[in-house]
């Protein structure tokens, strides 16, 4: 099929394309230089708004831990959901939708791919169960390693060759995308219940030089061992780090560290650490009383070193549902909030926690840590290394985007927040002193652009002659509105696109999904010398039953278990 | 002959993933490393089959072809008001995402076996989380397991040796590395291998958790016994307990299926989150049927909820007491039943199963059964895990791939293949 978007305001960062009015061509499922205008179906963009399809890098959408979170909160279910229509699957679920919703209102929000940010190698197939049924978006899953026996073994026989040869082996067998570390040393403490350890870990600047019991690793030598491995690899994502001392008074020092301990491997100006939901990292402070923002010293660190990039991790004053990997922070959530709690620890690999959280305005922390968020994307010079998220549904469900989207384009509505909020929390931050506005361009490298570019998704992100034929269209004139004043217009538009097309398909149209179609499963495919993989292999084997309960040849998931697989190279060197 | 190895055995929630089944003319003639109850069934899957699709004309179950039986059970889910789509613990998890699209698609209530095992699990965790891990974990790091209301010897024979006190993990090598406590009504065979076993009085297992709960708080108790055990005995307990390293909870149907349901669970939950204060303990479900957590899984992922899932409204309902295939039955609102892989008529109370009879329904089923003898159409089925691959998740949700290890006899098809075949004709029926 043929389509032409006539006429549309055109925001393509990759391209340096700044709003101008222009035709985009689409043949099949991809970008062209151009079609009959005779043959194609037409959409007439006049006076709208088009952007590359949204690409989402850190949003927990499926897996295990999304599913027990689901579990978990049946009261999230009541209170929200949605019918079955001619096209549609029927679901629910506030800040743990539904598989088959999540796919719908992403897409209605025009976001085309999505990435899951965290799983269990020895659980991936549920991963990717759970892919199949999310429709209308590419998706990818990255990879816990950060507490993996056997990479710390490597890691610690400074063997980073056979530790990449490991690595390559899982992304391979278990059709991962990208190295994901998650509270290095900490996970594997907290699964001994040491609470001794954890607490001296928590909140002390020093905190990545303290050996692991048992093991005598310490959370520098993960992270440094496995940019290397990454480096070794040449994965098109850099390693994606949760650092240690989440949702801590106090963390930001140990975020910079954190940071600063990989500076010395960079290379180019490519980032080769993803830093992610820093909002959760970013407290100065050395209790709850005197929490304080931390966002402008780790901006500071940011904005000159150009091997990292950061995502927001943006708190939404509303009820949600916190899950991550960090199983010892979520304990202490649920000591602090006394709300419900599973802990899900995973043997040799990893762990997880699930507490709900309801954000509430009229708390001074919740309330700073909302300013930090939005703190650290205003005080960000390069908006090519800062992105837009919730880290849903930590912060707050996805579709509360054109909430954010609205809070970063006006300061206007940052402020009827910032009036609402208790006095002490504004004074703990410097929110209120900025003036910065996002503009369409920048929105669009922080939701599309530049997430794509950081992820290596070459065809995605932009709508260069080539790129995946995936598009939004929004219902907003940007020659005509003041995004500062009509900031309620920017969130009305950026809820329902009136158009998100996907691989040359129109999916929604007025903001409905009017067709439903499969999307596509991103893996790494690693190619490294045979010698070293079968020495590698040879020695894993002898290991792998002596650690997991299943068998290697179980552990591997064959690419029939995917849908739509499509695997991406990567070359060792 | 050909032999298969990491074969997964579809029998318990243990799902030991390493069989070896030797195969010769379309035959199992051996299997390494299963238990009992593991091989009786790889030995002996192919006897008692159903051969052919019956459909019930003037009283009589009579052999018809596939397609007709097909045609009938998408007739009785169509015309029916408030259908029920029923069973799949043994089933592939594939199949069981179609399971919900076709209950989806009649517009009924699509419920599983967990409503007569750990469905009141499900309640207690809605209420309270858990906190677990999975069996790895138990296998490298316990040193104190205690199994509750659960017969692990004979409802999983391999349960002690692959994952808990006699296996061997990177922290315990030995059998006196740990303690294991065995909690129930009876001395059963799991008492023989324990260190300390605790005979409870019947129904009286909350009572029990709540003296340990308040003996771990040092709160004084009045009585002299509580639950038929002496207070020094529950001292004792609870002193093990706190002093633990890594402890572990394994909890049967003895605690969801006697006096207290969802309170029992709730109580148990409540009790590791207070040991979690000492020392790091956990608290996992003794799943049953080789497939019933995935089952759970697949219909979490795709409506929002566990089990007893109404979808007759357009959108997914979960009230468990109003929406549970067995309240349904019970209340006479259910017209029309799909049952896949299981046998309600010789589990349900009574009153249930007689209500049952009354309505038209079908089964789907490798082998006879008692519900099969009273169903209006029965269409065979392949034995998912033997001859048809697929996915299903362990008791610790960690998710295995099923293997086909040989081909079903002619013209049986998997029951992915045949709910494909079932939602295609009732789609069709409806326009």
């Amino acid at each position: 099929m043929e389509l032409l978007i006539k006429n549309g305001v055109v925001y393509d960062p990759t391209n340096k394309i700044d709003g101008e009015v222009m035709d985009i061509a689409i043949k099949g499922n991809k970008i062209v230089d151009k079609v009959d205008e005779f043959k194609a179906y037409v959409i007439d963009a006049s006076n709208k708004l088009v952007m590359a399809g949204g690409v989402d890098l850190h949003s927990h959408i499926a897996g295990p831990k999304k599913n027990t979170g689901r579990m978990l909160r049946p009261e999230d279910h009541y209170k929200d959901f949605e019918l079955k229509t001619k096209v549609k699957r029927s679901g629910g679920g506030y800040s743990t939708p539904s598989s088959f919703i999540i796919g719908y209102r992403y897409a209605e929000m025009g976001y085309t791919t999505v990435i899951e940010p965290a799983n269990s190698p020895i659980k991936m197939l549920h991963c990717h169960h759970e892919f199949r049924d999310i429709p209308l978006l590419d998706k990818a899953c990255f990879v816990l390693f950060g507490n993996n026996w056997f990479v710390w073994e490597y890691l610690m026989d400074n063997k980073i060759d056979e530790c990449a040869a490991y690595v390559a082996w899982v992304l391979n067998a278990t059709k991962g995308y990208a190295i994901k570390i998650v509270d290095p040393g900490c996970v594997e403490a907290w699964k001994w219940g040491d609470v001794e350890f954890l607490d001296i870990l928590w909140g002390r600047p020093e905190t990545i030089d303290e050996p692991v019991p048992r093991f005598g690793i310490t959370s520098r030598e993960i992270i440094r061992g496995l940019c290397k491995v990454n480096k070794r690899l040449n994965l098109p994502h850099p390693i994606h780090v949760h650092a240690n001392g989440l949702g801590t008074p106090g963390n930001y020092e140990t975020t910079i560290d954190t940071m600063d301990c990989v500076k010395d491997l960079a290379e180019e100006d490519r980032p080769i650490m993803h830093m992610t939901h820093v909002q959760f990292n970013g407290y100065g402070g050395s209790d709850w009383v005197n929490l304080r923002s931390g966002a402008y010293e780790i901006m500071k660190y940011v904005n000159v070193n150009k091997h990292v990039a950061i995502d927001l991790g943006q708190v939404i004053f509303t009820d949600t549902t916190t899950m991550t990997g960090d199983g010892p922070f979520e304990y202490r959530l649920h000591r602090l909030t006394k709300n419900k709690w599973t802990n899900a620890d995973v043997e040799v690999e990893s762990g997880a926690g699930i507490v709900p959280m309801h954000y509430k305005r009229s708390s001074s922390v919740h309330a700073i840590m909302w300013t930090i968020g939005l703190e650290l994307a205003l005080f960000a010079k390069d908006p090519w290394r800062v992105f837009m998220t919730t880290d849903h549904p930590n912060g707050g469900p996805f579709i509360n985007y054109p909430k954010v989207i609205s809070w970063l384009m006006s300061k206007e509505a940052r402020q009827r927040i910032l009036n609402k909020i208790p006095k002490r929390a504004r004074t703990k931050s410097n929110l209120e002193s900025i003036d910065r506005e996002y503009s369409f361009y920048e929105i669009a490298t922080s939701t599309r652009a530049a997430t794509a570019k950081i992820l290596g998704l070459k065809d995605k992100g932009h709508l260069g002659v080539g790129a995946d034929a995936d598009v939004s269209i929004y219902d907003i004139d940007p020659k005509e509105i003041d995004p500062s004043k009509d900031y309620k217009k920017i969130r009305k538009a950026f809820s329902n696109a009136i158009f998100t097309i996907k691989e040359g398909e129109i999916v929604v149209k007025d903001g409905e999904v009017v067709k439903s179609i499969d999307g596509r499963v991103y893996w790494v495919k690693p190619d490294l010398p045979s010698d070293l993989m079968d020495a590698m292999e040879s020695e894993l084997s002898e290991k792998f039953e002596d650690y997991y309960t299943i068998t290697m040849e179980n552990f591997q998931i064959p690419e029939r278990f995917v849908a739509r697989s499509t695997p991406i190279p990567a070359y060792y060197g | 002959m050909a032999t298969f190895e990491d074969v997964v055995c579809p029998i318990c929630g243990c799902l030991c993933d390493d069989i070896v089944a030797t195969v010769e003319d379309n035959k199992i003639k051996g299997v390494k490393n299963s238990c009992s109850i593991s091989a009786t069934k790889f030995l002996n899957y192919h006897k008692h089959r159903l051969t052919s699709p019956l459909i019930r004309k003037n009283g009589e179950q009579v052999p018809v072809n596939l397609e007709e039986a097909v045609e009938k059970v998408a007739e009785i889910l169509t015309n029916a008001e408030y259908p029920a789509i029923y069973g799949m613990a043994l089933s592939s998890c594939e199949a069981q995402g179609l399971g919900v699209e076709l209950a989806e698609e009649v517009g009924g209530v699509i419920d599983n076996q967990t409503v007569t095992c750990h469905g009141p699990t499900a309640l207690g965790m809605h209420d309270m989380g858990m906190p677990t891990c999975t069996l790895g974990e138990v296998r490298h790091r316990a040193d104190l397991i205690l199994y509750w209301g659960s017969n692990v010897e004979e409802s999983h024979p391999r349960h002690l040796r692959r994952y808990s006190v006699l296996s061997k993990g990177r922290f315990r090598k030995e059998r006196e590395e740990r303690k294991m406590v065995v909690i129930d009504v009876r001395k059963t065979a799991s008492a023989r291998p324990a260190d300390l076993f605790i005979q409870i009085e019947q129904g009286q297992d909350y009572e029990l958790m709540s003296a340990l709960r308040m003996v771990l708080q040092f709160d004084e108790i009045e009585e002299e016994s509580v639950a038929g055990i002496p207070v020094e005995k529950i001292e004792e307990l609870a002193e093990l307990l706190r002093n633990c390293e890594f402890g572990i909870l394994f909890f049967g149907l003895g605690l969801t299926m006697s006096r207290g349901k969802e309170r029992n669970i709730d109580a148990a939950i409540s009790l590791v989150r207070d040991l979690n204060k000492w020392a790091k303990f956990s608290i996992m479900p003794m799943r049953g049927h080789y497939n019933v957590t995935g089952m759970n899984e697949v219909t979490t992922w795709q409506t929002g909820y566990p089990y007893a899932v109404d979808l007759s409204r357009g959108y997914p309902w979960y009230n468990p007491g109003e929406t549970t295939f067995v309240d349904i039955l019970r209340r006479g609102e259910c017209d029309a039943a799909l049952i896949i892989a299981s046998d309600p008529l010789a589990h349900f109370p009574k009153d249930v199963a007689q209500n049952l009879c009354k309505i038209p329904f079908a089964v789907i089923d490798p082998h006879p059964s008692v519900t099969s003898l009273v169903a209006d159409v029965v269409i065979p089925s392949a034995v998912t895990g033997i001859e048809a691959e697929g996915s299903a998740y362990r008791m610790d949700a960690i998710p295995l791939r099923l293997k086909k290890v040989l081909d079903p006899p002619s013209g049986i098809y998997s029951d992915e293949e045949l709910l494909q075949m079932v939602l295609e004709k009732v789609r069709s029926m409806r326009g």
